[in-house]
Formats: structure tokens, C-alpha cells, sequence
């Protein structure tokens, strides 16, 4: 491999010349490795960041603290339940004996996303017209991010009242929360269940469902 | 008239200026990229349409995957090697050195820390194949909230994600909730994935 080449093999007292080489070396195959190499590291860097979708829970009342008396307005609120096999019932206002309780899915064209839309449409209308002047330039980002906190926070801006049974998924609470991002509405909680609700559910479910054993 | 000669030029490039540049780029990438931290189980987020990152520092990640078992984990070597020493005087367990510096680099806890001393002194080998039953969180032996705790306790700037899986059932989610609120954290992110928002 790496002998010196003595020079031998006959001719006598020759000095051995090494031969002049160019000392330019071809930086092609290089380059090559190197462009490579920035590929490679380009893609395995721009990996998809996770998003975060941020909750804040109401406090959990001191028993010291005097009692809030304020109450949602019957009118504004809509109760979600999330239960089994990605199945929604729903009802409007916080909850009587004579509800109407409904069945809804996740499904985009109709499920709880239009009960949403129709629900909450005067925000979302609002919110439209702003997006529309923020594209059109007439207010700028800050402006147009504390107006859609105004009015999403605003006094008749629907409540929804989000409860998951125990047979609920992540997913479905999650894909929840999405919804309600989704449809501008800035008002919810994450409440339990009522056992009162769980037998009403179990009562409009009747035909396709057998009654769960103890 | 004679005719202008076309000298023959080589068609030889230097390379070495674009060579350097390769180079000067794959540089920059080697530096910035950062790997993903291995985990100790797999979760498959469900997605959400928010746009907000999670951030890459500060933070205490709660992992649940589906079949209810939970981790955690916290970025910072600094900071785990005080948490660790928070949850000693805590629980009345001595670390040396040796461990506490084996525990910086630990990026989650899936056990009791009753098993954390045998989990140290395993080698990597070892340590895959180390039982992972999830913390306890239950409210007689809720570690998860000591955990919560003493994280928060040698760093309060710390922020709360909760990463779970799509089939986790919800009421170890809402336990989780639970635990997080008793320590007055009533503010976290969930981990998810991006999807497209339907109505922009």
C-alpha cells in the first residue's frame, strides 16, 4: 500500500525525482458529500413542530370564599356531553328536568359543528367582518386579535358547558375543544357529568344500545 | 484581416468557493438541529387547529398514552437535578452525585420513584426494557403531584403540557386535570398536532 518506492530495480545512483503533481484536487466529489449532508440535516430539522392549544380551568372555589351567585344565562349556554364511540348529545341551557336533549357526531357537515355555527352565529358574523378588514388592511393585528377577545368574551356570547363521561376518549375532548376554537366560541368549561344526564342519555340511545350492566 | 482567434478555455470549475458554502450551510444545520429526545412510549396526539407553538424550553410535559399510563418529564438538566433533590427531602430517599447526574439525563419518568434508585443504576440496555407502570396518581399516593410540585419549586416559570394519546379514556385525563389543579395550576397547554382550519 504505502511503500516508498526506493528506486531500485536497476538503475544505479539515478536520484529519485518524485514526479510534479498538479496540487489542485477535483472538490466536485466533496462538494457532492456536502450538499448531501445539508440535505439530509434540511429535512430532519424542519420536523413538524407540535402545536399547543392552550385551557384555562376555573379555579377551584376556597370554601373560605363567599359563594358566586352569577349564573350563565339559560339562553346563552349549550351543553355538550361526550360519551362512547364518539357520539355528542347536546342540549341547550345549563340543564331542567325538561330538556331537549339531542344526539349529534363529529362529523363536519352535520353534527356539532353546525349546532355550533347556528348557535353562535352572531359572533362568528362579527368576527367574519373583522377578519375582512384585517385582509383588507383597515385595522391592524393587534387591533383585530382585542376586538375578537371582546367578542368572544362578550355578555351575550354563548357558553358551552363541556362534560365527558367515563367512556369518552382524549380525542373526543380534544376534538371538542377544536370545535370550539374552530367556531369562536370563548366561553367554556369542562364540568362533570350530572348522573341525572347520564339516564337521559341512556333514555334517547335506547333502540341501538342495550342498557349497560352494573 | 486575420481572423479573431476563440482562446479554448478549460472546462474546469473551481469548486472550492462551492465547497466552502456546502460546507458553511451543513455547519449551521449540524449546530441547529436538535433531535427528538427519546421517549419512552409512543403517543399519537389528536390534532387541533391552533396555531400557537409548543415552547421548546420550560416545560413540564405530561405524557398519558392509551393505556393510561403516565409520565413525566422536564427539560433542563439543571432543573431536574434540583427537582430530584425537591422530591429526595420529599420522600426521604438519599441520591449521590452519581445518580443525580445519571437523572439529568432522563427526559421521563414512567415509574413510582421507589424504583428510581434500580432505574439509575441500570444501563441503557436495561433501561429499555425497565418496567414503566406510569406514575401513581391516585389521590393516597399522588406522586404525580409531588412531581408537579417540585418541579415547579426549583423553576416556577415552568408551563404545563399535557400530551395524551387519542384512545386515552377520559377519566384518567380528568384525573390528571384533578391533580394539576390541586397544585393551583389552572392554566396548561394540550399537545397536538397541526390541521387545517375549515373556515380561514
Amino acid at each position: 500500500m504505502a511503500q516508498i518506492d526506493t528506486g531500485g530495480g536497476g538503475k544505479k545512483g539515478g536520484k529519485v525525482r518524485s514526479k510534479k503533481m498538479s496540487t489542485r484536487i477535483d472538490l466536485t466529489p466533496m462538494v457532492d458529500l456536502g450538499f448531501l449532508l445539508i440535505t439530509f440535516f434540511m429535512l430532519t430539522t424542519t420536523l413538524a413542530k407540535p402545536q399547543a392549544l392552550p385551557i384555562t380551568l376555573p379555579e377551584k372555589p376556597n370554601p373560605d370564599d363567599p359563594v358566586d351567585t352569577t349564573k350563565v344565562k339559560d339562553t346563552l349556554a349549550l351543553t355538550v356531553i361526550l360519551t362512547a364511540d364518539d357520539k355528542i348529545y347536546y342540549y341547550e341551557g345549563i340543564g331542567s328536568d325538561d330538556v331537549n336533549i339531542q344526539q349529534t357526531s363529529f362529523d363536519t357537515e352535520n353534527g356539532i359543528r353546525q349546532v355550533l355555527r347556528r348557535k353562535n352565529s352572531p359572533q362568528i358574523s362579527k368576527i367574519e367582518v373583522l377578519r375582512n378588514q384585517l385582509k383588507s388592511k383597515e385595522i391592524d393585528a393587534a387591533k383585530y386579535k382585542e376586538e375578537v377577545i371582546k367578542i368572544k368574551g362578550g355578555k351575550t356570547a354563548m357558553f358551552v358547558f363541556v362534560k365527558a363521561d367515563e367512556k369518552a376518549t382524549y380525542k373526543n375532548l380534544i376534538d371538542m375543544l377544536d370545535e370550539l376554537l374552530i367556531n369562536q366560541v370563548g366561553k367554556y368549561a369542562i364540568v362533570d357529568v350530572d348522573p341525572k344526564e347520564l339516564e337521559m342519555i341512556n333514555g334517547t340511545g335506547a333502540p341501538a344500545e342495550t342498557p349497560a350492566a352494573p | 484581416m486575420s481572423k479573431a482567434k476563440i482562446p479554448r478555455k478549460s472546462t474546469n470549475v473551481d469548486m472550492t468557493a462551492m465547497c466552502d458554502v456546502a460546507f458553511l450551510l451543513l455547519t449551521f444545520f449540524i449546530l441547529t438541529t436538535k433531535f427528538k429526545p427519546d421517549e419512552a412510549v409512543v403517543v399519537d396526539t389528536p390534532s387541533s387547529v391552533s396555531s400557537i407553538k409548543v415552547p421548546e424550553t420550560g416545560i413540564i410535559q405530561i405524557m398519558i398514552d392509551k393505556e393510561g399510563r403516565v409520565f413525566f418529564g422536564i427539560d433542563g438538566q439543571d432543573t431536574r437535578i434540583a427537582m430530584l433533590e425537591k422530591m429526595a427531602e420529599k420522600k426521604k430517599i438519599e441520591f449521590t452525585d452519581v445518580e443525580k447526574q445519571q437523572f439529568s439525563l432522563v427526559s421521563n419518568v414512567g415509574f413510582p420513584i421507589s424504583q428510581l434508585k434500580p432505574y439509575l443504576a441500570a444501563n441503557s440496555t436495561e433501561r429499555s426494557a425497565f418496567p414503566q407502570p406510569g406514575i401513581p396518581i391516585d389521590s393516597l399516593n399522588n406522586e404525580l403531584g409531588d412531581w408537579i410540585l417540585a418541579a415547579r419549586q426549583s423553576n416556577n416559570d415552568l408551563k404545563i403540557a399535557i400530551k395524551g394519546d387519542q384512545e386515552t379514556e377520559y377519566p384518567v385525563v380528568k384525573r390528571v386535570f384533578d391533580v394539576i389543579q390541586e397544585k393551583n395550576v389552572n392554566n396548561f397547554n394540550f399537545v397536538t398536532d397541526l390541521e387545517a382550519n375549515p373556515y380561514d
